[in-house]
């Protein structure tokens, strides 16, 4: 258990930290909300008013600590339903019910809900929420607003929307499909270029100040009016006085009928869903690796829609691109999310005749590519690698949603699920005689390693996983835990994907989460289902070695190293450094080892930020194992953005008597003492006259790199010389 | 305490396959509990059957078994109550039936019946075997409960005449117990302490009925304690088996009706899958 800490101190210590990282977050909550809102049928302005309401409500009584709220994806469709059958006032209505429904699933401690849904059917329902939006926006981004019944249509006719766009005659039209497409290209290569500078502001901010720009450059230069025809700009932006004294009527007339219900229900559903999700995912992502309080957060966000709703606002829904962005830029606990409802506060105040200068095609460029991050290919092949019958179970909760609706979806889906687990199993009886038994035994063994083992009989899937969830939520993540499946004859794809996110909750806090008895099952054959998932060997990397791997091999060679192609996905000596805090290693590989084992020259492949915002890195790093004990440290160059940082709260050890060094090296730790007494003289020169790397301690290792990217051969070699040098200062001076 | 609990010990007989083995273990349990047996038969008496137990009984009668043999015909479930509550028996063993190919032994509807309604104690037995197998551990339940006290004493006496090596009391802590539910760091913190808590309280609990246990009995028997999170009655099944326990010993339940087989708890769980022999105190 760790010390108490002082926590109003620390609080105000991280609040610049926190207020940067919500004003970065509210730069792409500004684009996103008004695009959201637009594409719900709503005003743009309510998206708004979700973001600044939400974000007020739920920093203040949330149980989360990182994430952001605010209009959500998933909710577009449930919302345009709702407009186009109930109408916008009688949706307000429908919104505020959802709302204290939210608030009612909080207060029954239903925050489990979202793992009563297998996996890949939740996929197959966001992969069609993702469609839809896609197939709706896709139109308007080309400038060619088309209206059809059923979301298959919008899909069909991308392809004539295309042809169409290529013989526009009006000017407008063409103008307005060119803000269109090269905002896509703008979201689509965003993440391609890592440079400092242009990702401090996120990629739709940059559309929205572009386009603003562009507007601007044909006003005030060109003094013509902006070319984009008139009905495809953003509509008029009430301006902040308005929005607090025109408050829209709400009209609780249809609270009788079943169409209102319906609408209630989806909202809360998919509201619930969504935002359920979003906590689990941006928990992974926590540095500090808190739990949040889930049923705290889902009561916050229940008051936090009817505010909104009475507002004029949208569900609230905590989102997990702008929440992952926050963790990215620093935010630390729920103030972050604060200020970014404050930062949007002042954007309408100041800006919010500007923001009738955004051409939409601009806008839902940002959509369509959230549209397609949530039914991406990568994710339609990830699933077919966990099995084939998972893609059934994708496909057909997809399929359905997009012709029936997403309650009749959903529900497709876990009747799916539930079926082929049946065929897999060849067995009903299994099933249905042992599903309201309490198949979970956990107990502390007695003996001197003191493990949390849990046994699990019978079956394990996502209709009974709720119960092992809450013996493995009651043992907190710095022990030993040991799953035990022998007694259990089927586990499936939910439960071993859940069990994986444990397995690195574990890890991460410094426990272990062994899972154990399921080498029968494999032999078995009789259960393939996601048990081959555990079971997969990682593939080799293949035998046709590319150039650079000829290289490295050579270096091998040279430098008397041993050399492996080969994925290696036991990244776990990673998560101790400050770098990996907030980023998930995937894999590394070509290795290249020393003999002694002590130095380590990898690729490593590790993604950061989560969904649309979700930036996938390669890069090259050496690690040297140290095996004594230094202060823990991270140096990097100084750049511009370390003196914004500075003034934002990430302090910079600086050296009176190395001026130089101070002034080019950004030097964090927590133990400054016994910092600087490590960053001797010896040490200091040495990195004065050598190039700059990113190098990080952890307290017996180091973990160094350039950029983050593949090095060369030559940089790699560089790099092991940089590495071996730095090695050899440090040791002498310890000794 | 007398050294002995169970005076008389019924059986129920039924000409099945399974006949000689449960005889067997009946009649062995009754030399080293010296106990009488009372062989327990629904249907009508005849010569031939008479003399099929008798040479069954034989090797037993040999070493001065007290015996008894009722034949009386009607419905099972009466007829074994009845007779049981008329010649006074103590222990009413039952044997269990296998599910085919799945290793799960469930009770039949008669044998269920019976330990529903039973005013005596009872020995479910899924394996009954001619040979001796020896009970090497036994599991017990430590529920807080009245008759817990009464149950582990007849599990350390049924552990040393049958000389079983070790004997587990097993305290089963339930969410309701905790009544902390864990949403974050700080209600786990809490829930963590309020186990532990849970934990030594149990412990001192059942250490008290363990020292009022006579010495005799605890000799040459290793005890432990061990405290499991779970459903009541439930787990301890899940436990027993688990750890590949010979015989698990539980306290009675209160009564039993129609809602606890609609919404099984405590014993009725056990009945529908046994992890091992059961022996229920009453």
């Amino acid at each position: 258990m760790t010390p108490k800490k002082n926590n109003t101190a620390l609080f105000f210590k991280q609040l610049p930290k926190n207020i940067f990282s919500g004003f970065v977050v509210s730069l792409i909550a500004l684009p996103l909300g008004l695009g959201l809102a637009m594409a719900s049928n709503a005003p743009a302005i309510a998206g708004v008013i979700t973001a600044i309401v939400g974000g007020v409500i739920v920093s203040i009584l949330g149980g989360s600590h990182v994430t952001i709220t605010g209009p959500g994806n998933g909710l577009v469709i449930v919302t345009l339903g709702a407009i186009s059958t109930l109408g916008l006032e009688a949706a307000y209505a429908a919104i505020i019910c959802s709302g204290v429904l939210l608030m009612l699933l909080g207060f029954l401690r239903m925050g489990n809900l979202a793992d009563f849904f297998p996996s890949s059917a939740i996929q197959g329902m966001l992969a069609a929420i993702g469609l839809i939006i896609l197939g709706k926006q896709f139109h308007i981004m080309f400038g060619h607003e088309i209206v059809r019944d059923s979301p298959i249509s919008y899909l069909i006719e991308i392809p004539y929307t295309i042809k169409d766009a290529l013989h526009y005659e009006n000017t407008g039209l063409i103008y307005a499909a060119a803000a269109g497409i090269l905002s896509l290209f703008i979201m689509v290569f965003y993440s391609k270029i890592r440079n400092k500078y242009l990702q401090l502001i996120p990629a739709p901010m940059w559309i929205v100040i572009l386009s603003i720009g562009f507007s601007y450059y044909f006003e005030m230069v060109l003094h013509q009016d902006n070319p984009i025809a008139r009905e495809y700009m953003v509509p008029a932006i009430p301006t902040f006085s308005e929005i607090t004294t025109q408050l829209p009527k709400v009209s609780f007339a249809n609270i009788g009928g079943l169409a209102f219900w319906g609408s209630v229900i989806s909202l809360t559903l998919i509201a619930s869903i969504e935002s359920l999700l979003s906590i689990k995912a941006v928990d992974k992502l926590d540095p500090e690796k808190r739990r949040s309080n889930v049923n705290r957060d889902l009561k916050a966000l229940g008051l936090g829609t009817i505010g909104s709703g009475f507002l004029g606002g949208l569900n609230v829904v905590t989102v997990i691109a702008r929440s992952s962005v926050n963790v990215n830029n620093g935010g630390t606990n729920r103030s972050a999310n604060f200020s970014h409802a404050f930062f949007l506060v002042v954007f309408i105040v100041l800006f919010s005749t500007q923001m009738t200068r955004i051409p939409l095609p601009a806008l839902m460029a940002i959509l369509v590519y959230t549209g397609y991050k949530l039914a991406s290919p990568d994710l339609i092949k990830k699933i077919f690698s966990v099995g084939k019958e998972q893609l059934i179970i994708f496909f057909v909760t997809l399929l359905i949603t997009l012709k029936l609706g997403l309650i009749i979806g959903i529900s497709a889906g876990v009747l799916v699920t539930v079926i082929i687990h049946f065929i897999i199993n060849k067995n009903v009886t299994l099933f249905l005689r042992h599903w309201v038994k309490p198949n979970v035994l956990m107990f502390k063994e007695e003996d001197a390693t003191s493990n949390y083992y849990v046994s699990v009989k019978h079956f394990c899937s996502f209709a009974n996983f709720y119960r092992l969830k809450q013996k493995l939520d009651a043992i907190s993540e710095d022990n030993d835990v040991i799953v035990d499946f022998s007694m259990c004859e089927f586990v499936d794809h939910t439960v071993m994907e859940n069990l994986h996110n444990y397995q690195s909750a574990f890890a991460k806090k410094g426990g272990h989460f062994d899972i154990i008895g399921l080498d029968m099952h494999d032999a078995d054959s009789k259960h393939p289902f996601a048990l081959r998932k555990l079971a997969a060997v990682p593939k080799l990397f293949g035998y046709n070695l590319t150039k650079r791997q000829e290289n490295l091999e050579t270096i091998a060679k040279d430098y008397s190293l041993s050399y492996s192609a080969d994925k290696n996905k036991n990244t776990d000596f990673l998560s101790p450094f400050l770098f990996f805090k907030t980023k998930q290693p995937k894999h590394i590989y070509n290795e290249l080892i020393d003999s002694t084992n002590q130095f380590k020259l990898f690729d490593i492949e590790f993604s950061e930020g989560e969904f649309i915002a979700k930036e996938v890195v390669r890069a090259s790093m050496l690690h040297i194992d140290l095996n004594t004990s230094i202060p823990v440290f991270s140096l990097d160059r100084e750049t511009l953005i370390d003196k914004v940082y500075a003034i934002a709260g990430f302090s910079d050890i600086n050296f009176e008597q190395h001026q130089d060094f101070s002034k080019r090296f950004h030097l964090v730790g927590e133990n400054t003492g016994t910092i600087k007494q490590f960053f001797n003289d010896d040490l200091v020169h040495f990195f004065e006259s050598n190039p700059y790397y990113h190098i990080e301690s952890n307290g017996n290792s180091l973990l160094i790199f350039s950029k983050q990217r593949l090095a060369s051969t030559k940089e790699i070699k560089a790099l092991l010389d940089f590495g071996k040098r730095l090695k050899s200062v440090i040791s002498s001076d310890i000794l | 305490m007398t050294d002995k609990i169970f005076h008389t010990i019924g059986v129920g007989v039924a000409f099945s396959p399974n006949l000689k083995a449960n005889i067997y273990e009946a009649a062995r349990l009754s030399l080293l509990f010296e106990s009488t047996l009372v062989l327990i038969h629904v249907g009508e008496l005849s010569e031939e059957k008479e003399q099929q137990l008798l040479d069954i009984l034989q090797p037993f009668i040999d070493q001065n078994l007290n015996y008894e043999m009722v034949f009386k015909t009607g419905d099972p479930v009466d007829v074994i109550l009845s007779i049981s509550e008329e010649k006074k028996v103590d222990l009413l063993i039952l044997g269990a039936l296998q599910k085919e190919n799945l290793v799960q032994y469930y009770l039949g509807t008669i044998a269920r019946k019976i330990t529903r309604q039973a005013k005596c104690s009872i020995l479910l037995l899924i394996k009954p075997s001619v040979e001796r197998i020896a009970c090497k551990h036994i599991v017990v339940n430590g529920l807080d409960d009245p008759k817990t006290k009464q149950t582990i004493s007849t599990a350390y006496f049924v552990s040393h005449k049958l000389g079983s090596k070790r004997i587990t009391i097993v305290e089963e802590i339930t969410k309701q117990e905790v009544a902390v539910s864990v949403d974050d760091d700080k209600s786990l913190r809490k829930s963590a302490i309020v186990k532990e808590r849970l934990k030594h309280r149990e412990e001192s609990r059942v250490r008290n009925i363990i020292s009022e246990v006579p010495d005799a009995y605890k000799k040459d028997l290793e005890t432990k304690t061990q405290s499991i999170f779970g459903k009541r009655g439930y787990s301890i099944g899940h436990y027993a088996q688990f750890i590949r326990a010979d015989l698990l010993v539980m306290n009675a339940p209160m009564k039993s009706g129609f809602w606890d087989r609609l919404f099984p708890h405590d014993i009725e769980y056990i009945l529908s899958e046994l992890p091992t022999d059961v022996l229920i105190i009453r």
